[in-house]
């Protein structure tokens, strides 16, 4: 079974960009990987939209886990979540960890076959330290 | 064009225009104690209501609803597009194609159960719900005149002012977030005094 996914969703895109940079440093390319930042103005936020769209290109039939930052990031993440279609809904999950730890830690473990389940435990794990 | 669809057209007018006319005073709310971009924010996701205006209004009640609530989650970009997006939506999942007062008020609280749910929140932690609770009391106590509805919902944005934030950004501040209306509080109770006017007339 192909390896979870990993999204890295921050109000700003240089955040975001960046942690999925140190990712693909420190895990690899063999973990599906996307990122988003910015409001649908370009400006620092979040927006559903692409969210939902960060979620297909990170997919796999494994599930998905996102790393989120501040407050709406996270409400537009369970707003994208709930948008997404019946049988995908229910194998995304938000790790409450931090952005770029918690991607590194999430995508080493998902890189190693881990269930998403799996996958999000460790990486709120590692932040509960 | 029908009755129900001017008058749903008529909505987004006043709802978009009273956004437009309190951006500036909503972002600097939202400088004082968030990160200061929900005028921008909520004037984005109005403003393609409006746009879409003619297309919107056509449709009957909860079709409406559902498809102002679902562009306000597309295009606002902050947590208030999930918010508010849900509460219009969750309205139109509530609402008869044809409603009456009674429908407005059952269907109001239902939307704003699904607000708490979206936002994880309750009644005074300084947010929008602290205005949207006291007018669902209202209307569940049968108030429906638009300046009454107005007075509560504006008298509920000012209580906020003394209220220390527990939810989103503003609750980083801890006790600094005292002494500042919540920006969300002050936006919800411009667009009831807005929708109440033109249901008024209807």
């Amino acid at each position: 079974m192909e390896s979870v996914g990993v999204v890295i969703v921050s109000h700003s895109p240089k955040v975001a960009e960046g942690a999925a940079d140190m990712v693909r440093q420190m895990v690899g390319e063999e973990v599906p990987l996307a990122w988003t930042g910015g409001n649908p103005s370009g400006g620092l936020g979040t927006d559903v939209g692409q969210i939902m769209s960060a979620i297909d290109r990170a997919w796999s039939d494994a599930g998905v886990v996102l790393l989120v930052d501040l407050g709406g990031a996270e409400t537009n993440s369970e707003m994208a979540i709930e948008m997404l279609p019946d049988e995908r809904r229910g194998k995304v999950l938000i790790c409450n960890a931090p952005v770029v730890e918690g991607a590194v830690v999430a995508a080493t473990e998902a890189a190693g076959g881990s269930s998403v389940d799996l996958v999000r435990q460790t990486a709120e794990e590692y932040s509960a330290r | 064009m029908s009755a129900g669809a001017e008058l749903r057209a008529e909505l987004v007018r006043a709802v978009a225009a009273v956004i437009d006319r309190h951006a500036e005073e909503l972002t600097s709310l939202d400088q004082a104690i968030g990160d200061g971009d929900h005028g921008l924010n909520m004037k984005r996701g109005f403003d393609a209501v409006l746009a879409d205006a003619a297309n919107l209004s056509a449709k009957p009640w909860p079709d409406f609803l559902k498809g102002a609530g679902t562009m306000l989650v597309m295009k606002v970009g902050g947590a208030s597009g999930p918010l508010y997006g849900t509460l219009f939506m969750a309205l139109g999942k509530e609402l008869p194609a044809e409603p009456g007062r009674a429908d407005l008020a059952r269907a109001f609280r239902a939307a704003i159960a699904a607000v708490q749910a979206r936002g994880k929140s309750e009644r005074s932690q300084k947010t929008m719900l602290d205005v949207l609770i006291p007018v669902a009391e209202a209307l569940e106590a049968g108030t429906f005149e638009a300046a009454a509805v107005a007075r509560t919902a504006h008298a509920a944005a000012e209580a906020t002012i003394p209220l220390k934030a527990v939810r989103g950004r503003a609750s980083f501040l801890g006790d600094r977030s005292i002494g500042h209306m919540d920006p969300g509080a002050r936006s919800s109770a411009l667009l009831i005094e807005a929708i109440g006017s033109v249901l008024e007339k209807a």
